[in-house]
């Protein structure tokens, strides 16, 4: 007999060794993210995924599934820190979705329609952030950053490389590349790395391909994040 | 003219009268009069007071951003600003208008006939008619499209109509009513699928239709008040706008083309590439709009007259027939060579109207909007020049980029911001010749406002003399003396002048 776990009521069945997270995506259910992505380790850094388990607030993404977990997920406030957490990654950045090359293709737009989140709530910070086009090929937007890491685990654990991390604390955490000059362009990155299309923002770009796909095509423009992403979860854990 | 209205000889004494905000235009502005005891005007401003910023903050940007972001300049003429940077760009991808791919210049010319369509059915229904249906000076209840729907239901609902059906072409085009996509660096990002072209085929005939009815509407109402219409607001100007190679009418591409009062040409089929050899702007400290004026006839005789009148005057003919009709009857009614009554701008931007309605039928049995053969590519290029017709006027967009693709400088010189001379001119006319002398009351002022309507400005779009500001703060207390004052000359010098 298998174990199960339950989710909102819901009775999930989950292998050992399963986080919250893949035995929920595995059975459609879904649980917010942006940091998280089924072919790198977890990280549960960027709190989306929150749940509560048996009374305590958990990533789901790290958390390993246990027999007879009771589990909230798709609940009014949890869903409204969710949004909090969603309106604090907005206002930490420069996120001008309007004139983003990534709207509609876009993870944290996306996610935040999702969570209903309809303004910033927070005063917005306008942090000085510069732009890396040194790189003949990709673009880094730092103003879009919201270190989520994937850049760093993609280039560590599928391209074999070592190109970024995330350095500072705090409010000063900022994405840093391994370069001497810290350029791009002086970095082993190539355009055809994992690293250069993980992005869930528009922070790492392929330059000069901006809105070549019309709106009404793109990812995000008739599909929800819910679907889209249990779909290619699920496509690519089946892979 | 009137340009020694700009600023009063002796400025004590007078009482200032201020229109706050100028209504049914697009933006910010405000009227000023200063009136001496007898109610003489003795100075009168159009102050355009908002401040954009647009060619600043797209430096540091990324090329390919531009023809989305700077969109975000109008809700009104954002195609214009589109198609004005994806022209642009295109250079800087090394693709020049001739070898934009001919399914993709069609397509942004359906595109821009659109634009060009809805925004004239906006102004002249929604902002112009009370004005023109009610009279000047009708009393304020009268004076919005609510009251047009009132009174001519018809009329009103037509030109509702009308603009949702430019508002329509837009969204097969580019995605979206208002700031879509469509254009990018070398052509296009889609093609119209037959679904989409058969939709837009569905209005078309009423559209060309209601386009007639306008234009025999507003040649009833203008000819009606003949000499009345043809002096309101009316100055001699100089006109610039693109034309075609042949001279016809011309939206989307052509070379430059100016003519003076006379008709007599000063340029003609320049390459818009060159503009800043043709063109220069000075600003000046009361309004954050530059003042442009043509070089060869310098400040003070250069400045000119852009949008639907200088377009219909300077071209020799419009390749639309029912549009070239009205434009035969429209240049017969002056008995000069070329039509200066300001309020003859309404008159020609429905002949444009018209044009346009004709134009999108003609595009919608082109095949070619269907083509997927969209994008064309050539050598990288570090600097580009896109201009069109916009509604308001011709809109120029000069970017320069660096070798990583980054925006370094950009230029844009806003179709309202070349009316900027004459609508202060045409703000002079009518308070020097309607309005001076009189006991001034609110539907009096409204003339000020009919005047400057009829340029239909956009004030938000027009305003972006960063860094170059002339600007002086003057420091007066309550006994009306000057105490202090601080002047920032357009080099940058800051000068104290203290009365204290």
């Amino acid at each position: 007999m298998s174990k199960t776990i339950t989710i909102d009521g819901q009775v999930i069945p989950f292998e050992e060794g399963q986080t919250i997270m893949e035995a929920a995506t595995e059975a459609g259910v879904y649980i917010p993210h942006l940091c998280h992505h089924p072919e790198y380790t977890p990280h549960g850094s960027c709190k989306l995924c929150n749940v509560n388990v048996n009374g305590r607030t958990c990533s789901a993404c790290t958390f390993p599934a246990m027999e007879g977990q009771q589990i909230l997920n798709d609940a009014k406030d949890i869903n409204e820190e969710r949004k909090k957490i969603t309106q604090m990654l907005f206002v930490e950045g420069n996120h001008f979705c309007p004139s983003c090359e990534k709207t509609g293709n876009c993870q944290l737009q996306a996610v935040a329609y999702h969570l209903n989140m309809l303004d910033d709530h927070f005063p917005l910070f306008y942090p000085h952030r510069e732009l890396d086009a040194s790189h003949a090929e990709v673009l880094i937007d730092h103003n879009r950053c919201i270190f989520c890491t994937l850049c760093v685990r993609a280039s560590q654990q599928k391209d074999g490389k070592d190109v970024f991390a995330i350095s500072g604390r705090g409010i000063n955490k900022h994405l840093i590349i391994n370069a001497e000059s810290g350029l791009l362009k002086d970095s082993e990155l190539e355009a055809t790395d994992q690293a250069a299309h993980v992005c869930p923002t528009g922070a790492i770009l392929i330059k000069r391909t901006g809105y070549q796909v019309p709106i009404g095509e793109r990812i995000y423009d008739h599909t929800q994040i819910d679907q889209v992403s249990l779909n290619s979860e699920n496509i690519q854990h089946d892979n | 003219m009137y340009e020694h209205l700009e600023t009063a000889k002796n400025q004590t004494n007078l009482k200032r009268i201020v229109v706050d905000p100028v209504s049914r235009v697009e933006g910010h502005g405000k009227v000023t009069l200063l009136l001496d005891a007898e109610n003489k005007v003795q100075q009168a401003r159009l102050h355009i007071v908002e401040f954009r910023g647009f060619e600043r903050f797209i430096q540091g940007r990324p090329y390919w951003e531009l023809p989305v972001l700077v969109q975000r300049l109008c809700g009104i003429c954002p195609v214009s600003h589109h198609l004005a940077a994806a022209k642009a760009i295109d250079q800087l991808v090394g693709v020049d208008p001739v070898n934009l791919p001919v399914a993709a210049e069609k397509l942004r010319r359906l595109l821009h006939f659109g634009q060009v369509f809805q925004s004239h059915a906006l102004h002249f229904f929604h902002l112009s008619s009370p004005d023109l249906l009610f009279g000047f000076e009708s009393d304020i209840s009268k004076r919005s499209v609510i009251a047009v729907l009132g009174a001519y239901p018809d009329l009103g609902v037509q030109g509702v109509m009308m603009r949702k059906y430019g508002q329509e072409v837009i969204r097969m085009v580019s995605g979206k009513r208002i700031h879509g996509t469509g254009a990018i660096a070398g052509g296009m990002n889609k093609s119209l699928t037959k679904a989409e072209r058969d939709y837009l085929l569905e209005g078309i005939d009423q559209m060309v239709e209601w386009s007639v009815a306008s234009v025999e509407l507003i040649k009833k109402v203008h000819c009606s008040n003949l000499p009345y219409y043809d002096d309101f607001g009316t100055i001699r100007s100089n006109y610039l706008g693109l034309t075609k190679p042949n001279g016809a009418l011309e939206l989307y591409h052509g070379g430059l083309r100016a003519k003076n009062d006379k008709g007599e040409t000063i340029i003609d089929h320049v390459d818009y590439c060159h503009y800043n050899d043709y063109i220069h702007e000075e600003v000046r400290s009361w309004t954050y709009m530059k003042f442009p004026y043509l070089l060869s006839l310098g400040k003070e005789n250069g400045w000119y007259r852009v949008g639907p009148l200088a377009r219909v005057n300077n071209c020799d003919f419009i390749d639309t027939p029912l549009a070239e009709a009205a434009r035969v009857e429209f240049k017969a009614h002056s008995g000069e060579a070329m039509v200066h009554s300001t309020l003859a701008f309404h008159w020609a931007r429905l002949i444009e109207t018209l044009h346009c309605a004709e134009s999108i039928k003609s595009l919608l049995n082109d095949p070619d909007i269907l083509s997927h053969d969209l994008v064309a590519q050539g050598e990288k290029r570090y600097e580009g020049v896109g201009v069109v017709e916009a509604p308001r006027g011709t809109l120029f967009h000069h970017y320069q980029v660096d070798e990583n693709d980054i925006v370094t400088k950009a230029n844009l010189i806003v179709s309202t911001t070349s009316n900027n001379m004459a609508m202060n001119e045409s703000v002079r006319q009518v308070a020097a010749e309607y309005l001076s002398g009189q006991e001034l009351t609110e539907p009096l002022l409204n003339n000020l406002e009919v005047a400057i309507r009829a340029y239909d400005p956009c004030l938000s779009c027009a305003t972006h003399a960063m860094g170059k500001m002339p600007l002086q703060l003057e420091l007066i207390n309550a006994e009306g003396q000057l105490i202090d004052k601080l002047v920032k000359h357009s080099n940058g010098d800051i000068e104290r002048n203290s009365h204290a």
